[in-house]
């Protein structure tokens, strides 16, 4: 494996020249809002500071795309009693293992006796199941278009084995409906959006049209590493600049415009749509995630465990809602950094690594004090 | 949301920072979980809360990586460290838990500036374990302590029913002597101070994950473990003074040894990204599984703090010796912000380096 690759997007020397050619880009007196779209995105900007590049007409909106996120607490409770069956092990992706429940989080109930474990793909816990044959092996499975084909091609590969002991626990949720609500809700002025480069690669770019031609906002697909946001900010703001709203692609090197087919075909396969679904924060979205086909019923967790299935309200303080939206800053939620901390998170946004108040507690705190502090006074 | 008090960023973050540097009075949890064991934040609270609390006493209280106190009145200064290891898997690249066992606790020691003297080895050993391989193990340990000039003096064994332990668990304590006349502490540390690496870093923490086998990554990496008493003696007679206080970065990284620095000391560290010595294999498993190279563990490594006039007489020191050939000058102390650690990044960002709240990785040394 070559880390040129990564490491040629990281230069400070392409960063600082990008920065200042977005500088150039900003029309005096003109406040940019530009959303990223996605969690991995968030991250990225987090981690290697992109915000400290950017002028301070321009600011970043973090979107709704974080995967652990948007689990509402309900079926996090599912999860758990799913998870708290002695014949079970129930297998999840680490960052789900600390997102809080109605009573406690999946790390909790493995201290309690429940045989949770961590895996890195549905692959591995697949092969939990093949080796414990006595045991039932249930995998949580979350995320938007980037983690389903997986989970796709593991059902067909569980059915092809003819592998019973193992289901799946269906929460994957579709990018689109999410962008269109958020486009909808009456609060929120977006000047763009960095489209999210790894959905792209399974969905392609066509999708995301409507943002352009309905609401008239400029879309850049973008890879993650920062000069790849940057690029991606460079480009939206040059479209502002010009006028136009299209859907541009700056992650070439690895999303077509057609997506990828046999991801796709995967997935038509195995999943359907559902009517509705509850995101946290959002509230219900029709046709925004789906489920497993009837004829995949055999390994559908939700047909084979009765869960409680019941809508549990967020806790009162918590705004994550907002915060998914774009609507408030992470630090403005009133729970931050008091009763809701990456130690003992109250809302999901802080938990993953993707989350915007996770990414900002962690690492993006005091930057914009840095900024502060190290610009010129005012005459 | 006109019931909602306007706090400014400024004074969120204020509150924040207080919040941090408050000591920790009570625990949330009511059952152990492995975020205690991970050596983040959790870790931290477990043992202030209740630790520290029902055990406290100014020895402890210096929480330091070992004791430092005098035998009798008026006798020799001595060292003392314990530390225990559940490491799995038991034989990984590089290394075994038996050299790991005696490296980390010599390591403990040195870091304290003691001459290490003797060791205590206790087993926990499961019902059916292979007797061959406790005897590679404690082979291992041998050579390790005569490795880093140690006898391992007292121990004990116990056996537990199948079930009980994976497979095997190892304890060990150390004293060391203290022969320089040093006072090594965060109480010493100045802003302007430099931060050094003595090599590359997350090698084992890497290399054990990957030992595992679960994660369908191959590299070729191995553990660092080896113990730093002759690294820690060079350097020392180097430049003696010069050098503040030293750390062994294991579990959590480099990332919590400095966020614990900068707490205790109310001074601010900057790392500079670009200068961190790692190498491409642990780069590449780390990009590939979501870490970062400052929060894993090494067993080979240590951390120095030195005054900025001895900062390059302190890295040749420890260049010249094999275990520190790839040593760097990795951050600087920094009177601002208080009790922070933050990183310039390779694009000329920055941000925060805390330490982790919790650690769904399962337990690496």
């Amino acid at each position: 494996m070559s880390m040129r690759f990564v490491d040629e997007y990281r230069t400070g020397d392409v960063a600082k020249r990008l920065a200042g050619e977005i500088a150039e880009l900003v029309e005096p007196g003109r406040h940019y809002k530009i959303m990223e779209v996605c969690g991995g995105h968030t991250h990225s900007i987090y981690q290697h500071g992109v915000e400290d590049l950017l002028p301070d007409e321009i600011e970043l909106v973090h979107g709704p795309g974080c995967p652990v996120c948007v689990i509402p607490m309900g079926r996090q409770d599912d999860a758990i009693a799913i998870a708290q069956r002695p014949e079970v092990i129930f297998t999840t992706f680490g960052d789900m293992m600390r997102v809080p429940a109605s009573n406690g989080s999946l790390l909790d109930a493995k201290s309690r006796g429940a045989d949770v474990r961590m895996v890195y793909s549905p692959l591995d816990a697949l092969k939990i199941a093949r080796d414990n044959p006595d045991r039932q092996v249930v995998f949580f499975a979350i995320g938007f278009e980037t983690t389903t084909p997986s989970t796709a091609v593991t059902l067909l590969r569980a059915r092809a084995e003819g592998i019973t002991n193992f289901s799946l626990f269906a929460n994957h949720v579709t990018i689109i409906p999410a962008i269109r609500a958020i486009l909808d809700s009456p609060d929120l002025r977006l000047d763009g959006f960095i489209g999210p480069g790894h959905v792209a690669t399974v969905i392609g770019t066509r999708p995301f049209r409507f943002i352009a031609r309905d609401f008239q906002r400029p879309v850049v697909v973008s890879g993650f590493e920062p000069v790849d946001v940057l690029q991606g900010v460079y480009q939206v703001m040059t479209q502002l600049r010009d006028g136009r709203c299209e859907v541009e692609n700056q992650y070439s090197r690895v999303v077509r415009d057609e997506g990828n087919p046999a991801a796709l075909r995967a997935i038509g396969q195995t999943m359907e749509l559902r009517t509705t679904f509850e995101w946290r924060g959002l509230g219900f979205i029709s046709q925004s995630a789906l489920k497993l086909r009837s004829e995949f019923a055999e390994w559908d967790a939700e047909v084979r465990y009765e869960v409680p299935g019941v809508r549990v309200a967020d806790p009162k303080a918590c705004q994550c809602g907002e915060v998914l939206k774009g609507v408030i800053k992470p630090w403005e939620c009133k729970v931050f950094g008091t009763a809701c901390t990456p130690e003992h998170p109250i809302g999901t946004c802080m938990v993953s690594s993707e989350g915007a108040c996770a990414a900002y507690y962690n690492y993006g705190r005091h930057a914009g004090r840095r900024r502060r502090e190290e610009a010129p006074a005012p005459a | 949301m006109s019931d909602r008090p306007a706090r400014t960023e400024e004074e969120v973050l204020d509150a924040i920072e207080r919040r941090r540097r408050r000591p920790v009075r009570k625990l949330l949890e009511d059952r152990i979980t492995l975020s205690h064991g991970a050596g983040g934040k959790a870790t931290h609270t477990l043992v202030e809360a209740l630790f520290l609390a029902e055990l406290r006493n100014p020895l402890l209280e210096a929480m330091g990586d070992s004791a430092v106190f005098e035998a009798g009145t008026g006798g020799p200064r001595l060292a003392f460290s314990t530390d225990s290891y559940v490491v799995s898997p038991l034989f990984f690249p590089g290394g075994n838990i038996g050299e790991l066992a005696v490296n980390g606790t010599v390591n403990d020691l040195a870091m304290s500036g003691a001459r290490p003297l003797h060791l205590s080895a206790g087993f926990i050993l499961e019902e059916g374990f292979p007797i061959a391989d406790l005897q590679r193990v404690v082979a291992s340990m041998g050579a390790a302590a005569r490795e880093a000039g140690v006898t391992i003096v007292t121990g004990d064994t116990k056996v537990v029913e199948r079930g009980k332990a994976d497979g095997l668990y190892i304890n060990t304590a150390g004293v060391g002597v203290m022969e320089r006349k040093l006072d090594l502490s965060p109480a010493t540390v100045r802003a302007g101070d430099r931060v050094i690496v003595s090599g590359t870093l997350g090698d084992h923490g890497i290399a054990v994950m990957v030992a595992r086998g679960n994660l369908g990554i191959e590299v070729d990496l191995e553990s660092d473990t080896a113990a730093l008493a002759g690294l820690t003696a060079d350097l020392l007679d180097a430049v003696g003074d010069g050098v503040r206080c030293l750390r062994d970065p294991t579990r959590g990284g480099l990332a919590t040894v400095l966020a614990e620095l900068a707490l205790e000391t109310e001074l601010s560290v900057m790392i500079d990204e670009p200068a961190l010595p790692i190498v491409p294999a642990v780069h590449g498993a780390c990009e590939i599984l979501g870490l970062y190279p400052l929060y894993i563990a090494n067993e080979g490594k240590l951390a120095a703090i030195v005054a900025p006039e001895a900062a390059d007489a302190a890295l040749a020191a420890l260049r010249a010796h094999p275990l520190g050939r790839d040593a760097a000058i990795v951050a600087e102390v920094r009177p601002d912000p208080p009790g922070l650690v933050l990183l310039e990044t390779s694009i000329g960002g920055s941000r925060v380096v805390d330490m982790l709240a919790g650690d769904p990785l399962p337990r690496i040394c």
